[in-house]
């Protein structure tokens, strides 16, 4: 396998052939802010909190493969400033009441909103119409919190062979759905064991009964950054 | 309709489609078109006869336009809002429809008969207002008209019964050049692409793909490529990539075992303002089909697809009648024209509503039974495209000047148009003009000889190649249609001294909020922030902040967007901004920041509720 060497940041980060630029500065140690991109999954490439310059040119680090001798910036003002940007606007299109959140400390969007100092949500709040699907006895699914990553998706059809979970809808009025004719959690063959069960980075798919089993302030993104951390088990409950 | 008539109308559908996942589409589409809706139960038939997850069906069923998991009557009334549309003062004659059935607008009437609601430019721009009616369009509207509609609805009077002139849709070519005064005969292209011998050079250049067993071993389509390559033609559907290097790269793309090369014809005319592929498929579908046939002949491709706006519904059966009658000539299927091994054919899919199929990674989604959403590049289609298999994905037009090309050769159609910029180009007119339709030029016309052309006075501004084109104010219409000043796919929409500008692009802002396919954050979320700052604007309550803001929303739309959807969404409001200021000055009334929330437009579901509009049910702002 052949390798070679880009810069990130002004360092060099050795690749092999066929990594993408985030998988080789992850192997490497450094940190990209992502929210849709998990190492087990498929690069999906959607949510673009990721987007890195590549010798000038934007594009998103978990999709683009990386080439020698690249020039690669990502920890700057400017690049910052358009991700909190797209931080702001995955909080206004949803409902994130972070202090009443069962996910609050454990949750990847709120630890890379810390991440990244944005301090408030500066958009005016779209509070999208999205009840709670809490039909599964084990399960909880609060769509409020949706970022349309697309992780439990991908878990469920590529891990669990299930394809419990999909996107409809478009747009802005694009939506989780589960596989039941009735819509709900409790008619899919969705199971704990699942892996699609243990991979939502924000609070929408919740173990019921085990909320604030251990406290906030205990919690694994409030002991660590998430650029220290970015992909912790967490334990649920 | 009965849940057993229901699943018996499916699996009738799904036998002719092979019970083949990767038709849903279509599938879907003619279950609609039989049932007025896609009901649960059909998803039930769907999900055991074609084996997919339930899931996959409700994905896909839930991202085109077209396409209603919900029951929006037998009547699905549409109007076309393109700004075109509402400057043919489209929306009081949709109110009017609305009061005469008694429904609200994208409501379904309480009788479950009829739903009236508006859509994205439907490409009778030279026509409208148009709507479309259970897809099929219907053009000039007037008040007359209207009210017709509204009793045949009444009535129930099935759409078939409905008077045809209603459905009649004009060409209006106003100006032809070579590729409309061309009329060719079935085959003549195709004979004169066969004949071709290569010279030496190309010869040896193309041997690595006669080693892999390509069709037409005496040369031909080499000869073919080096014709195209000599045209200099570049793709007519707006990024104008040299067609001939498309072709190249698709016949030097490997095939991996039990793989074919694939031609497709982007049909998806979805700019607002654009509708010269209507006509060219309306009157010079032979082309497109022979121009499709060329290009499989060089590079070697088995297989083609057409894949047709759900908007023009209509040229569906004229478009297959044409496809019959050429298998019967022998110029598609085996053996064409004699050479054995040519083997072509080609099947038209329609598409359901969906702006963002005409980008082609998008549009191959689509043809594969999926959402719509565009694929990350690289690969490119050319290389892993439909079924991830070398496609050519070319717009109407370019296969119209490759047919041409083919019968009259690269060199001779080098010489129109400009150095940059060869041969000729379909302008759709529209707006404040006295003729609006199709003008053919050579590129490199000015704007100025086209507005002067169409008939057009007074003329404050020109929007060229649609929504996410360029704006243009009076003193630029002496710049040049062409790659190297003015790139176009084709639309040219004109505005008079009357027009609102502002109103303009906030037209464009709405279109883009509804077209995003919602895959990324940025364009998912920032063109709907863009369509409410625009709408705060209209209300009255912008402030020079928003103007900052505006322009914040464009680098991160331009830095972060997956396609070229979110890229180009802000560009309409900045063109306006740069080039009509005081059209927005007079939206903004305030010096300081003001809230988008206004509590007295917040009150209006509740005055609705309650019928009341006295003094006591408003609140004025609070100061």
């Amino acid at each position: 396998m052949s390798e070679g060497n880009f810069t990130l940041d002004g360092e060099d980060i050795p690749f092999q052939e066929g990594q993408t630029i985030m998988q080789a500065a992850m192997a490497a140690g450094k940190y990209i802010p992502h929210l849709c991109y998990h190492p087990e999954f498929k690069p999906h490439g959607s949510c673009k909190l990721c987007t890195v310059r590549v010798n000038g040119r934007a594009t998103a680090s978990c999709t683009q493969r990386a080439a020698s001798g690249a020039v690669v910036e990502s920890n700057t003002h400017a690049i910052n400033d358009e991700r909190r940007a797209l931080l702001q606007m995955l909080f206004v299109e949803g409902n994130h009441f972070c202090p009443s959140c069962e996910k609050s400390g454990n949750c990847q969007l709120q630890a890379t909103a810390y991440e990244l100092g944005m301090m408030s949500p500066h958009y005016d709040h779209f509070f999208p119409n999205r009840p709670v699907d809490a039909s599964h006895p084990e399960y909880l699914l609060d769509f409020n919190r949706c970022i349309l990553c697309s992780l439990c998706i991908r878990a469920s059809r590529d891990v669990d062979g299930k394809n419990v979970f999909a996107l409809s809808g478009r747009g802005i009025k694009t939506r989780l759905i589960v596989n039941a004719k009735s819509g709900r959690l409790a008619d899919t063959n969705f199971s704990e064991a699942d892996k699609a069960a243990h991979v939502c980075p924000v609070g929408v798919i919740l173990k019921k009964r085990k909320g604030f089993a251990q406290p906030i302030g205990g919690r694994t993104f409030d002991l660590n950054p998430i650029s220290a951390t970015p992909h912790p088990t967490i334990k649920e409950g | 309709m009965s849940t057993q008539n229901t699943s018996d109308t499916v699996t009738a559908i799904l036998v002719r489609h092979q019970r083949d996942a990767t038709r849903l589409v279509q599938i879907l589409r003619e279950i609609q078109e039989q049932e007025d809706w896609i009901s649960p139960e059909a998803i039930d038939t769907l999900e055991q006869e074609l084996a997919v997850p339930r899931t996959k069906i409700e994905a896909v069923a839930g991202f085109y336009s077209f396409f209603y998991t919900r029951p929006k009557g037998r009547y699905r009334v549409l109007f076309s809002n393109n700004i075109t549309d509402r400057m043919l003062r489209n929306i009081p004659l949709m109110e009017r429809l609305c009061a005469s059935l008694w429904v609200e607008r994208g409501k379904v009437s309480e009788d479950g008969l009829v739903s009236i609601s508006t859509t994205s430019c439907t490409g009778m721009c030279d026509q409208g207002p148009a709507i479309l009616v259970n897809n099929m369009a219907i053009t000039r509207l007037d008040e007359a008209r209207v009210d017709a509609i509204a009793e045949l609805i009444r009535a129930q009077v099935p759409l078939a019964d409905w008077p045809p002139e209603f459905f009649h849709v004009e060409d209006n070519i106003r100006r032809s050049d070579i590729l409309l005064d061309t009329v060719l005969e079935p085959g003549d292209a195709l004979r004169t692409a066969l004949a071709r011998q290569p010279n030496e050079s190309v010869a040896a250049s193309s041997s690595r793909s006669w080693r892999e067993g390509l069709p037409g071993t005496e040369g031909g389509p080499a000869a073919m490529l080096d014709e195209m390559m000599r045209s200099r033609l570049r793709g007519r559907g707006g990024a104008g990539f040299a067609t001939g290097l498309k072709w190249e790269a698709c016949r030097n793309a490997p095939l991996k075992p039990g793989q074919q090369r694939i031609i497709v014809c982007n049909a998806d005319e979805g700019e607002p303002g654009t509708f010269k592929d209507r006509v060219l498929l309306t009157r010079r579908a032979d082309q497109v089909f022979e121009g499709m046939t060329v290009a499989a002949y060089t590079v070697g491709a088995q297989r083609g697809f057409l894949y047709l706006r759900g908007e023009y519904r209509y040229l569906l059966d004229p478009l297959n009648a044409v496809l019959a009658r050429r298998r019967e000539e022998g110029l598609l299927g085996s053996n064409i024209l004699g050479v054995p091994g040519l083997d072509f054919d080609i099947e038209i899919h329609l598409g359901a509503g969906a702006y963002v199929c005409g980008e082609e990674s998008a549009l191959i989604e689509s043809l594969e039974g999926k959402r719509g959403t565009p694929r990350n590049r690289p690969p490119f289609p050319v290389t892993n495209g439909y079924l991830d298999q070398p496609t050519v994905v070319n717009n109407v037009e370019t296969f119209v000047a490759a047919a041409l090309i083919a019968l009259k050769g690269g060199d001779w159609y080098g010489t129109m148009g400009t150095s940059k910029s060869s041969g000729t180009k379909l302008l759709s007119v529209s707006g404040d003009c006295a003729r609006p339709g199709i003008y053919e030029y050579p590129f490199g016309v000015t704007v100025a000889r086209v507005l002067e052309d169409c008939g057009a006075e007074h003329t404050q501004a020109v929007q060229i190649s649609g929504a996410s084109g360029v704006c243009l104010a009076s003193s630029e219409f002496g710049r040049h249609i062409g790659f190297e000043d003015i790139p176009t796919a084709g639309a040219f929409m004109v505005f008079n001294k009357s027009r609102d500008m502002f109103e303009v692009a906030r037209n464009f802002i709405h279109f883009f909020a509804h077209e995003s396919c919602g895959f990324c954050t940025p364009c998912r979320v920032g063109t709907t922030l863009l369509k409410n700052m625009m709408d705060k604007l209209a209300h009255g309550r912008g402030s020079l902040y928003d103007f900052g803001e505006i322009e914040k929303l464009n680098q991160i739309l331009l830095a972060t967007s997956h396609c070229g959807l979110g890229h180009s969404a802000c560009n309409p409001v900045l063109d306006t901004i740069e080039k009509f200021r005081p059209a927005y000055e007079r939206h903004l009334l305030h010096d300081q920041f003001v809230p988008a929330f206004d509590l007295d437009r917040a009150l209006a579901g509740a005055r609705q509720m309650t019928g009341r509009d006295d003094d006591a049910a408003h609140i004025g702002d609070m100061e």
